[in-house]
């Protein structure tokens, strides 16, 4: 590579980008509106919903949709709206993300500087662990749930996104850590450091953007997952895309389109958020997800 | 001396076995949950279990009988027809947004987030709001005639022969500006210098494109059609947000197959049978592209 020059060297005429413009705007559209004029439809009273047009802007602005969504809404059997399912989520996916991020640091650290015979066939027997369909645990995972004890609890959920979790943290610092020089893991071994030392003391202070990445994905993950809280919680225990799902497709009574649309958008706030805050790390994340190394 | 020695050796023993115990309860859990867990799914699905787990071998009765359900030949035609277009759609889109956002564009730096922020949402998310867009009563089709267009239909979604497209439709949302992503990184890494040169023979943008820069993004096509095709077969909550399956069973796909003869209709040998089969299709797939990854990195 001589001139690492991040635009192409592609010549093109006025036509052809005004047409460049004009697409790529139509796709921002494409992307934008779904969500967009979900947002916009959550502060109309229902009746605009149901009577008006999707398009146009609330003739009364309001928030109640809102307030029903967080604290009002039946999901269940109990009117209690969104807001124990979203505490729910938190404390899923607070012990989940950390115990699985720190499991993958360790690994990532052990299988690039503590290398062994046959840690290349591990690690991918634990990469191949992020892709299978989880139908293929579905069965037996209910069953030890069920015989420790964990079933329909937070903790049992925290189990599952941990185990199904440390296959991507652990691909995230083993790809970070193989360029990191090994020259300095022994200079610091012949000095008589030892594992957690050096773990401490020179790979922990330089693992601040693979730790980000690997916080954001776990956590992105774990609260958008669907399948495992369907399956394995309780009302106690449920997350908030499920509880989500039950308010939308409950079929008893009259459809509020405003609360759902508000519940959603409460559903995705936190991921959200992360992203707008984080997305460099984000797309890192994705990446290196899919491309390895 | 001696003595020193000895303490020292064993140090580094002690050393040497310290990230075997670290890294050993890490394997424990990939090993009995994940390998463990399909072994015993794969024995399941040649037993005659129906609401519990039973243990009494049947041989390959639940998959002669599985393949001769029609509900499970409509998931897998499904599959097969999502999975199709899926995978090109998102293809295309992302390459072409790709290409078109290389082209020095002012506020690229708007377009690709815009472009890429659905895949930090729930699948329940989005079905929640495509499941509104498309229902004719109220959505795209309503807004239509509101503004005069009142022959437009658009009803897909309660159509049982082009549910499966409205499937699509939002999953394409979801993900294929990811696929841009994936694209736009490819290309950013290719030296401008070939094309430079190329330029300077005379060779048209057309044959920059067809001759240089995309037999380059081999990596990333490959990439792309691995991490869609997985993500097609596992597809479940986007069809529970949007159609829960239905009309009928329009929309029915192996993982919502898979769910309901477990969990709802009791046929639980029937349902590992699925799940195996699901686990294979990924396999063929994954383990190639991990085997080929892990062996170049050495």
């Amino acid at each position: 590579m001589a001139v690492a020059s991040t635009d192409t060297a592609i010549r093109t005429g006025n036509a052809t980008r005004v047409l460049l413009y004009l697409v790529l705007l139509l796709f921002a559209l494409f992307y934008l509106l779904p969500f967009g004029i979900m947002v916009l439809n959550s502060l109309k009273p229902l009746s605009e919903i149901t009577g008006g047009n999707m398009m146009a802007l609330p003739e009364v602005w309001t928030l109640d949709a809102w307030r029903n969504a967080w604290s009002q809404a039946q999901i269940g059997v109990e009117p209690t709206g969104l807001q124990p399912y979203f505490w729910n989520s938190i404390k899923m996916v607070v012990p989940a993300v950390a115990i699985s991020t720190v499991l993958g640091a360790l690994n990532g650290y052990i299988l690039t500087k503590w290398r062994f015979r046959g840690d290349t066939i591990l690690f991918g027997l634990m990469l191949f662990s992020c892709f299978i369909p989880f139908q293929i645990v579905l069965i037996p995972m209910a069953r030890i749930l069920g015989i420790t004890g964990l079933a329909g609890s937070t903790a049992g959920l925290v189990l599952v996104h941990v185990v199904y979790g440390i296959g991507f943290s652990t691909l995230y610092f083993r790809n970070y850590y193989a360029v990191f020089p090994t020259e300095l893991v022994r200079a610091a071994q012949i000095d008589g450091a030892g594992f957690f030392r050096i773990f401490w003391r020179i790979m922990l202070p330089s693992s601040g953007p693979i730790t980000v990445v690997c916080v954001i994905w776990q956590f992105t993950n774990i609260w958008n997952d669907f399948l495992f809280g369907a399956s394995f919680a309780d009302f106690d225990s449920q997350p908030m895309t499920v509880a989500l799902n039950n308010l939308v497709n409950s079929s008893t009574g009259v459809k509020e389109y405003n609360v759902h649309f508000a519940g959603a958008i409460y559903a995705a706030l936190p991921t959200l958020l992360v992203y707008i805050v984080a997305g460099r790390y984000f797309v890192r994340g994705l990446m290196s997800g899919s491309v390895k190394g | 001396m001696a003595q020193a020695a000895g303490g020292a050796d064993f140090r580094t023993r002690l050393q040497h076995l310290i990230p075997k115990i670290v890294l050993a309860p890490s394997l424990a859990m990939v090993l009995v949950f994940v390998y463990g867990f399909i072994l015993f799914t794969i024995y399941l699905s040649f037993t005659d279990s129906r609401i519990l787990p039973s243990f009494n071998l049947v041989g390959f009765e639940n998959y002669v009988k599985l393949f001769k359900l029609s509900h499970w030949s409509i998931a897998i035609t499904n599959l097969g027809v999502f999975a199709f277009l899926y995978i090109s759609i998102c293809t295309v889109i992302g390459l072409f947004l790709a290409i078109f956002l290389d082209q020095k564009i002012r506020g690229e730096g708007m377009l690709r987030p815009i472009y890429l922020y659905p895949m930090a949402l729930s699948f329940i998310v989005t079905g929640t709001a495509w499941k509104w867009l498309l229902d004719p009563g109220i959505g795209i089709e309503h807004t239509m005639h509101l503004w005069g267009w009142e022959s437009f239909a658009f009803d897909w979604i309660k159509n049982r022969d082009y549910a499966i497209y409205t499937v699509v439709l939002a999953a394409v949302w979801q993900t294929s500006g990811f696929v841009m992503a994936m694209f736009l990184a490819g290309l950013r890494g290719i030296d401008n210098e070939i094309l430079k040169a190329a330029q300077m023979d005379g060779a048209s943008n057309w044959n920059l494109y067809r001759r240089i820069i995309l037999p380059q993004l081999r990596p990333a096509f490959l990439s792309a059609f691995v991490i869609l095709s997985h993500l097609a077969v596992k597809s479940y909550d986007l069809v529970i947000a949007l159609t829960g399956g239905g009309p009928g069973r329009a929309t029915e796909l192996p993982a919502t197959f898979m769910y309901s003869y477990t969990f709802s209709r009791n046929q639980m040998g029937i349902g590992a049978s699925s799940a195996v089969i699901m686990l294979m299709t990924i396999a063929a797939i994954m383990v190639p592209y991990l085997y080929a990854e892990l062996r170049e990195k050495k």
